[in-house]
């Protein structure tokens, strides 16, 4: 035999690796298929659905995910899950919204990493008849998709802020603000909702400092204690998400000025609502990711029976979440948004 | 400077030699004031104990490695190498201890490493294109040559045996030395067949003209090839003797420091030596 | 004998030297599984398109097998591919013409490679630890010049590599496909035909042995570092014809998925040996697997698992086929 003998080897090693791993993918996923068994066709009528989710990881996005799956299997659809890598992840999301087009989906919902970065690949779909909602995440422009299923984050950002100024009463209100990603869509509409009902313009003296924290625990204590070393007198903390705020709070604690300061946040996951319960923040402002996700796949489901094309900005709405509800600002209390959070 | 063994014939020019070498490595000093003298056309045998400083002295004239102090001449005109390829430029080719092969190139690329062939023309000139075959012909003229027995030059090396691998190495510096070969321990992973034919390809080239330094610790070798025995002892040359002149006895005495050169180039016997087994010498003279 | 056989017969000796036959079967295997177990993969269309989704991380993973068989590896590969897709979009926003700033992204790119190869020769540090600092810096150096903003691209030039030609009016090409095709085998040539690949391997394989052997060890590794630039550089625009859009977030896996391609194609970690052609299969396999596995209805997650299963696979080959030559 010839002496390059171990690289035939290989070659064949790795062929019948590739074929195990294959054999046991395949046999895991059959039972994670949403439908039901037998090689799905697409004769027998079922709606196929695509979800392109920004990750794989963040538990909004899970329990996006689950939801979608459930109502699906309740629907008679079949629906396959896929997902960026990371937040920022266009490239994948534009793979995977090509894989769908060529599965032949009926419909894809999508929460777009970034905004514009994958509309070519949208556009694609929806020129082959497929329904394409994005859920979550607006593209920009809005029409680049038939229809969004989304909170309205200017909306849930400016109940922060309202309720935040409130809290505040008397005081003069001393800011601080913690980002999400630069750059992002719903970050800059949280902020900017927030500070439209906070009532403070961008650029006012009273906003002491902002930091991005990429909606990270970890990096947003780092951010608090290094804004509050130079900023004293702080007594009002915007955050992007729970986890911001939960970093937020360790440092205000180990300042020892956690009482004093009103911190608010958005999203509404359970371990936030739990948050909000044990008084680490003031308030929260839920988002509905289920009604989302069921909502995408009902209109999914709708659009091969008839044919009907959603359209539009459908607000999946905001709940602010306290048990210290203040004048002027509808809120549930956290034994309500425990049965209802999601995560 | 007198010789150590105090010669008095008027020696030729050596071709390569060094004074006062000195090479530290940490705490540890390699190389500790060694002088080196190779002659022309002779075969020269380098012995010492492990660690006594051979492979560090032949890096140093192999340019592998840079001496602290000292000088090291070519055919008398002092050099600096500033690695191994400047000492190959002067003709210079090392046979080095752990072989320095490329394992997963083949036997042709590795007698070419450093130094491949183009093809001639455009291809060559523009295209950087290798003369792949006209190297594989080559290595299989030059093995042939030297009797070393490998199955195909495209054969890469690490499928060689420990003793084919040395046969290249051994044919690499044969091939292409121009003024000195070195090879240290070239017959170390040897067997006596293959050993016997390493002694013959030295031969060989000392029939070419070509001077030989080699380095082994087995004593029949350094006795049936070599012209003269450097003796090197704890990083310095301590005796140069004539293989036709003394005995292996003695030989190993003076590698061990169970004897020495004495002021008047006799050996003697050093007291509270470390055994060696050696039968006294019964104070032999140096002549 | 069979030795002279094959020194005889070139084909026979070709395919059994090339390295990448091991991963070319798996990669055959993988087409002829999916094509049988779904109706939608086996497509001209989804084909070309699966070339396509290989494209960005095939580019970084041609570079990255350059360093990998030197011994090193880049971890800053994606990073500095990324600040490139950043200053050629953003040049060209601020009103640069396109293709001063497309060669101005180049060649920031072939500087981050060129200086990463300075500190690994000069100072002799390990390319792991070395990249991991390039890594750092040059993503803050992304972050810092885009400001918080990602730069949608509308320019032809930027945009060309992803530009659509159809041969015989049916098969779907891009010019990046040729651009990449091309690199491949000029650097499969460069690293099988010249002195300069032999230098590469046998750096790769044993730096002090070159060193004794005449090679210039640190120009070698030096140059490498500037071609893998480069490399990453033209990675940077294939990434503007893809995603029209420069965005300081994107691939931030994208160093360790070129290693997944490098690995999968069969090069060794450890360095001096593998091939370019290799890692060509390889970031097809792994751009087939994802298509062929969504094609079969099956999730993201479970996806990533048999990538995972084969890379550890793919280096356990190569270990074991080590270990039978010894
Ligand atoms: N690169 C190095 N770094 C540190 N110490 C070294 C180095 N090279 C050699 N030495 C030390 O220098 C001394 C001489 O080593 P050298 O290899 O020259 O001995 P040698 O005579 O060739 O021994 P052997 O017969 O075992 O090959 C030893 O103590 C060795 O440990
Ligand atoms: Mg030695």
């Amino acid at each position: 035999m010839g002496r390059r003998g171990p690289l035939g080897r290989s070659g064949r090693g790795v062929a019948v690796l590739l074929a195990g791993a294959l054999a046991v993918v395949g046999a895991a996923c059959t039972s994670q298929r949403t439908a039901t068994p037998g090689v799905g066709g697409k004769a027998d009528g079922r709606t196929r659905i695509g979800l392109v989710t920004k990750t794989d990881s963040n538990p909004f996005f899970v329990a996006l995910r689950e939801a979608a799956k459930a109502r699906a299997a309740a629907d008679g659809a079949e629906l396959v899950a896929l997902a960026g890598k990371f937040d920022g992840d266009n490239d994948g999301q534009v793979a995977a919204l090509e894989n769908l087009v060529q599965q032949g989906v009926d419909a894809i919902l999508v929460t777009p990493n970034n905004s514009s970065g994958i509309l070519g690949a949208i556009r694609h779909a929806r020129d082959r008849g497929i329904l394409v909602v994005a859920l979550d995440t607006e593209t920009s422009p809005r029409d680049a998709v038939d229809a969004t299923f989304a909170t309205d984050n200017v909306e849930a950002g400016r109940s922060q802020g309202r309720y935040v100024r409130a809290a505040l009463a008397e005081r003069d209100p001393r800011l601080l603000m913690l980002d999400g990603t630069p750059g992002g869509t719903v970050d800059e509409q949280r902020h900017r909702g927030f500070l439209d009902g906070f009532g403070l313009g961008e650029n006012d003296p009273r906003v002491l400092g902002r930091q991005p924290t990429n909606g990270d625990q970890s990096r947003a204590q780092q951010a608090m204690e290094n804004l509050l070393q130079r900023a004293n007198g702080v007594n009002a903390v915007y955050t992007l998400n729970e986890p911001a705020a939960r970093g937020a709070h360790s440092a205000l604690q180990a300042r020892g000025v956690a009482g004093q300061v009103v911190v608010g946040s958005v999203d509404g996951g359970c371990q936030g609502v739990r948050d909000v319960r044990e008084g680490r923040y003031a308030v929260t402002v839920m988002q509905f990711p289920r009604r989302m996700a069921e909502e995408g796949v009902r209109a999914a489901v709708e659009f091969t029976r008839t044919g009907t094309r959603p359209s539009g900005f459908v607000d999946t709405g905001s709940a602010v979440v306290t048990d210290r509800p203040v004048p002027g600002v509808d809120s549930r209390d956290t034994a309500w948004a425990l049965a209802n959070c999601w995560g | 400077m007198s010789d150590p063994d105090g010669r008095d014939a008027p020696a030729p020019d050596p071709v390569l030699s060094a004074r006062g070498l000195v090479k530290r490595f940490g705490r540890v000093t390699a190389i500790d004031g060694a002088d080196f003298d190779l002659l022309p056309g002779e075969v020269l045998a380098v012995v010492g104990d492990n660690g006594a400083g051979k492979s560090s002295l032949i890096k140093a004239l192999s340019g592998a490695l840079t001496p602290d102090a000292g000088e090291v001449r070519v055919a008398g005109r002092p050099v600096r190498f500033h690695g191994p390829l400047d000492a190959r430029r002067h003709g210079i080719e090392t046979v080095y201890q752990d072989l320095a092969l490329a394992p997963a190139q083949d036997v042709a690329s590795n007698l070419f490493l450093g130094r491949e062939r183009r093809r001639p023309g455009l291809l060559g000139r523009v295209f950087r294109l290798l003369d792949t075959r006209g190297m594989r012909a080559e290595a299989e003229r030059v093995l042939d040559e030297l009797g070393i027995g490998v199955r195909s030059t495209s054969q890469p090396v690490e499928t060689l045996s420990g003793g084919q691998r040395q046969g290249v190495a051994v044919a690499r510096a044969a091939a292409f030395g121009t003024r000195v070969v070195i090879m240290d321990e070239p017959t170390a992973a040897l067997g006596v067949a293959e050993s016997a034919r390493v002694l013959d390809l030295i031969d060989r080239l000392r029939a070419r003209g070509l001077p030989v330094v080699l380095i082994s610790h087995n004593m029949p070798h350094v006795f049936d090839i070599a012209d003269r025995v450097h003796v090197h002892r704890l990083g310095r040359r301590v005796a140069v003797v004539s293989p036709a002149e003394r005995t292996m006895n003695e030989v190993v005495g003076l590698i061990t420091g169970a004897l020495r050169v004495g002021a008047d180039g006799a050996l003697e016997e050093v007291r509270d030596a470390v055994r060696t087994g050696v039968t006294r010498t019964g104070g032999g003279t140096a002549e | 004998m069979t030795t002279t056989a094959l020194r005889r017969t070139g084909v026979g000796e070709f395919v059994l030297r090339t390295p990448a036959v091991g991963p070319t079967i798996a990669l055959v295997v993988a087409v002829a599984l999916f094509s049988l177990t779904t109706d939608t993969f086996l497509d001209v269309d989804n084909l070309s398109l699966v070339v396509q989704q290989s494209l960005v991380v095939g580019t970084l993973a041609l570079g990255q097998t350059l360093v990998i068989l030197t011994g090193g590896i880049d971890l800053a590969n994606a990073a500095a591919c990324v600040l490139g897709t950043l200053l050629m979009a953003r040049l060209v926003a601020d009103g640069v013409a396109a293709p001063l700033a497309l060669l101005a992204g180049i060649a920031v790119v072939v500087a981050v490679g060129a200086t990463t190869g300075g500190v690994v020769t000069a100072l002799g540090l390990p390319p792991f630890i070395v990249t991991l600092g390039v890594l750092a810096i040059v993503t803050a150096a992304s972050r810092i010049y885009a400001g918080g903003q990602s730069f949608p691209v509308t320019d032809g030039l930027l945009g060309l590599l992803g530009t659509r030609q159809y041969l015989f009016g049916q098969i779907e090409l891009t010019i990046g496909m040729g651009v990449a095709l091309g690199m491949y085998l000029l650097l499969w040539y460069s690293l099988t035909r010249t002195a300069w690949g032999r230098h590469v391997y046998a750096v790769g394989n044993d730096s002090e042995a070159a060193r004794l052997s005449g090679i210039h060890v640190r120009r070698t590794l030096l140059s490498v570092y500037v071609v893998a630039g480069l490399v990453y550089g033209v990675a940077a625009w294939q990434a503007l014809g893809r995603v029209p859009n420069a965005d300081p977030n994107a691939f931030q896996t994208g160093n360790l998925d070129s290693v997944t391609a490098v690995v999968l194609g069969g090069t060794s970690l450890f360095g001096g040996r593998g091939s370019v052609l290799g890692t060509l299969v390889g970031a097809l396999i792994v751009a087939v697997l994802r298509s062929g596995l969504t094609q079969a209805g099956i999730d993201n997650l479970y996806q990533d698992v048999a990538t995972g299963v084969l890379v550890i696979a793919a280096v356990a080959v190569d270990r074991f086929a080590r270990r039978r030559q010894r």
